[in-house]
């Protein structure tokens, strides 16, 4: 990431954003001010992210902190950018399915297997796993359920290994 | 020309019975003897796509199943004791009626419509003199028996149950009622050159004159108006949209199994083996031999003509156009239906009518 | 004349139709809800998740080795592609510097699975469309593409062939001759599938003007790949943001012209994978000119313990832009490992470019597309 990307959003939003040199990302430390930022990195005429590559959650262990890390690429300037805002559970952070429908299903998907929950998107429903099915799998303390639907979950594999 | 059915009945009126039972054997067995032939006619046709199908698509098609001894293997008559596998697969199927279908309606529809093949093979010559019955109105009694399989088609799809077999129904009986026009638009042109509805006039015409097809550029067009009609009429590719394969899994057939679905392949096939009969002595010439065009030998031995060769030019004729239409089916990808509908009404209908027209002035003038 | 109807002057009882997971033309198990009233579709609604296998929560407990036969099967008609994103993403973590010979391998048989990928693609498009023939000719040359990867590393379709620092087997002796015989014999071939399918009258009124993808949609959504230059842009990775050694190499990136009808239509997707079959060869011959010799295990690490950190690498496969996003805490098991999988945008903009035209239309943009369930639903 350049120097002049950073300083291009360092200088609209100073308080809410941080950039990490060993991460070579940008967190955003408040996330209320993340639509904000978002509509600025996609409007603005040196930055202009229009393409969102990929929306990654990730559960850090301790005490359930998720994160968030957003993939930015301008298809016009070529040039990347890589956001992740971190947050505890129960907090909402805001979709961005609006600016860019990419993050629609990629927020589905992140709210399916994480349980990080976004406000204000459009069709906020299950998608990789079925709509009855409870818990959300890849969290670090996600345990298999001994009962779906009635059916027992094997767990004892000497029945077939 | 007289019929099969006098034939029969001069034969055995010696026989000193009442006359009404009399003509009862003579009518039915001409009815025993089309229906083995249509039997006959499904079973090569299947394996006759199926090499087709599999040359065209650079592999070998049946190669296995051979009858005594006879396996053929890598040669062009590989595998030709399939044709009897397959015959008793379809006939020793299970019969699968899905809950909630109309048993009645399923169980009719397939009779439907053979039957309505089955009354269009009467009309139909085999060669000078083996007709069924030599209706004077013969052209319009083919087309009007070949409209009697729509209803068999809607029944079928409606007794299913199935959404998707509606669609595929309705959208069947739509393109077989529209394809119908050119056809009897095409044929018309025939019955205004030669004056008759009948077969055998027809055919006489052509032998005094010369082939349809060459008389006039107009019946060289409605020669391919029909054809291309009568592939849509029959359900093939590029037509098919009813079968769809990757659309609607086998459209209005999909719930049908065993036995009813083989009736259903009979009257396909048999469809395609009565409108390329069709074609072939109305444009191409019936039984007359290719040789006769050219006017090259007068001795009549080496024309090839008469009883016997009848038969076979006819059916080579037959046969040719019948691979035809395989061909187009393994080459050309499907139609959609508003793309259909399209063709037929404003494409076919004002050129066939254009047509009619045009063969009017060309016989005042010529 | 096959223009989307304006909805206000139709206003009928609406249908849910359902093209079930089992269904003969949705490729792979894809449930499409679409709403429609009668023939005209108002809403398409993708239900996936049939095919999902928990490779991202498997990946967890894994070592980075043990991981490459699990990428292969995601994406099972590219599977080098897919094992190679991986490979790159890894090295990232590694800070290795990979020899040359292992890098022109590595481009080599990265195109080679591009054209057995788009002979699918495009066979598979014909077959929606209803012409049966060229799916078998596509498939027969394929087969002789799978025959060299038989050759070389045993696998027909999973390969389990790029690991992360290199490849598993060193080329053998007589593959560069029978890739060249493959070569000679598959250009011609271009040009016949042109003359049966491309130049098609009724192929033509099937798939140009239908489902036209605008650029600006197409970003938007994250649509990569084939589909998104049929809409008009030369956006290529490996033109781009080369890596690898592709900046070594000199090749077009075909983009949509819509000869046929629009910018963007089906027609346009489906040429755009033709032409790119014809630029891999070109790729592919240069790569054989000059291929240097070496060792392809110089580099390649007994076990892999990565520095802490992430990465993200991008790659450009036979359907788009292939991301892997690994996090790693200094172990030999990644803490998280996200695939962004290219067919995963392109299907969320089925619903976008295919309301307002007819059932038969919706296989025919979904065809066009070129999804591949085992990459969507992971």
């Amino acid at each position: 990431m350049s120097e002049k990307i950073i300083n291009n959003i360092s200088k609209q939003f100073n308080n809410s954003i941080e950039y990490s040199k060993e991460n070579n990302c940008i967190f955003v430390i408040n996330p209320d001010k993340w639509l904000e930022i978002a509509t600025f990195i996609l409007n603005d005429n040196d930055l202009k992210f229009d393409y969102l590559m990929c929306i990654t959650g990730y559960d850090l262990g301790e005490s359930s902190r998720f994160g968030v890390a957003y993939n930015f690429y301008s298809t016009s300037l070529k040039h990347y950018i890589e956001i992740r805002v971190e947050i505890d559970e129960d907090i909402e952070i805001s979709s961005i399915a609006n600016l860019w429908n990419a993050a629609n299903w990629h927020e589905r998907e992140t709210f399916d297997l994480y349980g990080i929950k976004f406000s204000n998107h459009p069709d906020m429903k299950r998608i990789l796993l079925p709509e009855d099915w409870e818990g959300h799998p890849l969290r670090k303390d996600y345990k298999t359920p001994d009962y779906y639907n009635g059916m027992p979950v094997p767990k004892d594999k000497s029945y077939w290994e | 020309m007289t019929s099969i059915v006098d034939t029969i009945y001069n034969l055995i009126s010696y026989i000193d019975i009442d006359t009404n039972i009399l003509l009862l054997f003579a009518i039915i067995i001409p009815g025993l003897v089309i229906f083995v032939l249509m039997a006959l006619n499904v079973m090569l046709a299947v394996y006759f796509e199926r090499k087709v199908a599999a040359f065209m698509q650079d592999r070998l098609g049946p190669m296995e199943v051979g009858i005594f001894g006879f396996k053929g293997g890598k040669k062009f008559w590989g595998g030709i004791g399939q044709i009897f596998a397959d015959t008793i697969k379809l006939l020793t199927k299970e019969d699968i009626m899905p809950a909630g279908a109309d048993k009645v309606l399923m169980l009719i529809s397939p009779f439907i419509i053979v039957m309505g093949a089955l009354l269009t093979f009467i009309g139909i010559p085999f060669t000078d003199g083996l007709i069924v019955s030599n209706f004077n109105i013969g052209i319009l009694y083919i087309i009007a028996m070949s409209s009697v399989g729509v209803i068999g088609v809607i029944l079928a799809g409606w007794s299913s149950n199935n959404k998707w077999s509606l669609y595929g129904a309705m959208r069947s009986a739509a393109q077989i009622i529209s394809y119908e026009i050119p056809i009897g638009l095409t044929l018309l042109l025939i019955v205004i050159v030669c004056g008759s509805l009948q077969v055998s006039e027809i055919v006489a015409w052509q032998a005094e004159n010369r082939w349809f097809i060459l008389h006039s550029p107009f019946s060289f067009i409605a020669f391919f108006i029909y054809f291309i009609s009568v592939v849509a009429e029959t359900n093939r590719t590029p037509f098919d949209i009813p079968e769809a394969e990757s659309e609607l899994v086998a459209g209005w057939m999909t719930e049908f199994s065993g036995f009813k679905w083989s009736i259903f392949f009979m009257s396909e096939y048999a469809n395609m083996l009565i409108v390329s009969l069709v074609a072939s002595f109305v444009f191409l010439g019936g039984w007359l031999s290719p040789l006769t065009i050219f006017n090259i030998f007068p001795e009549s031995w080496l024309l090839f003509d008469g009883f016997y060769w009848g038969v076979f030019w006819l059916f080579s004729k037959a046969i040719f156009l019948i691979f035809v239409m395989m061909w187009f089916r393994w080459t050309f990808p499907r139609l959609r239906v508003d793309q259909l509908m399209y063709t037929c009404w404003k494409v076919f209908i004002p050129f066939s009518l254009a047509n009619l027209f045009l063969i009017t002035l060309w016989e005042l003038v010529l | 004349m096959f223009k989307v109807i304006d909805k206000s002057i139709i206003s009928a009882d609406e249908m849910v139709l359902n093209m079930g997971p089992q269904h003969p033309s949705t490729h792979g198990v894809l449930r499409l809800k679409i709403i429609t009233d009668g023939e005209i579709v108002s809403k398409v609604e993708p239900v996936i998740g049939y095919l999902h296998r928990c490779f991202e929560k498997h990946c967890e407990n894994l070592s980075y080795e043990q991981i490459v036969p699990f990428t292969d099967r995601c994406d099972y008609l590219a599977s080098m592609h897919m094992s190679h994103s991986y490979s790159m993403a890894v090295e990232k973590l590694l800070d290795v510097e990979l020899p040359e010979r292992v890098e022109y391998i590595r481009v080599i048989i990265a195109e080679l699975q591009r054209i057995a990928s788009h002979l699918i693609a495009v066979g598979a498009f014909g077959l929606d469309v209803g012409a049966i023939t060229p799916f078998t000719w596509t498939l027969r040359d394929r087969e002789r593409i799978l025959d060299l990867f038989e050759l070389l590393c045993g696998a027909r379709l999973l390969y389990n062939y790029v690991w992360p620092g290199g490849v598993s087997h060193d080329l053998p002796s007589k593959f560069v001759e029978r890739t060249k015989e493959f070569l000679d014999y598959f250009e011609p071939q271009i040009d016949e599938y042109n003359q049966l399918l491309t130049t098609n009258k009724i192929f033509i009124e099937r798939s140009a003007d239908v489902g036209v993808l605008p650029l600006n949609v197409g970003v938007n959504f994250g649509v990569t790949g084939p589909s998104l230059r049929a809409s008009g842009t030369n956006f290529d990775l490996r033109k781009d943001e080369p890596y690898s050694v592709y900046s070594k190499f000199d090749f077009d990136v075909p983009v949509g012209e819509g000869l046929m009808g629009t910018v963007g239509d089906c027609w346009d997707r489906y040429y755009v994978r033709v032409l790119e079959m014809k630029e891999s060869v070109k790729i592919i011959r240069q790569a054989f000119e000059g291929l240097p010799s070496g060792d392809v295990h110089e580099v390649l690490p007994k076990k892999i313990r990565p520095r802490k950190g992430e990465a993200y690498s991008r790659y450009e496969s036979a359907r788009g832009d292939v991301g892997f996003y690994i996090r790693s805490d200094g172990k030999n098991t990644p803490t998280r490992l996200k695939m962004r999988s290219p067919a995963y945008c392109n299907l969320s903009v089925l619903d976008e470019i295919s309301s307002g035209w007819m059932i038969s239309d919706v296989i025919t943009i979904l065809g066009s597309l070129d999804i591949v369930l085992g990459e969507i639903d992971r």
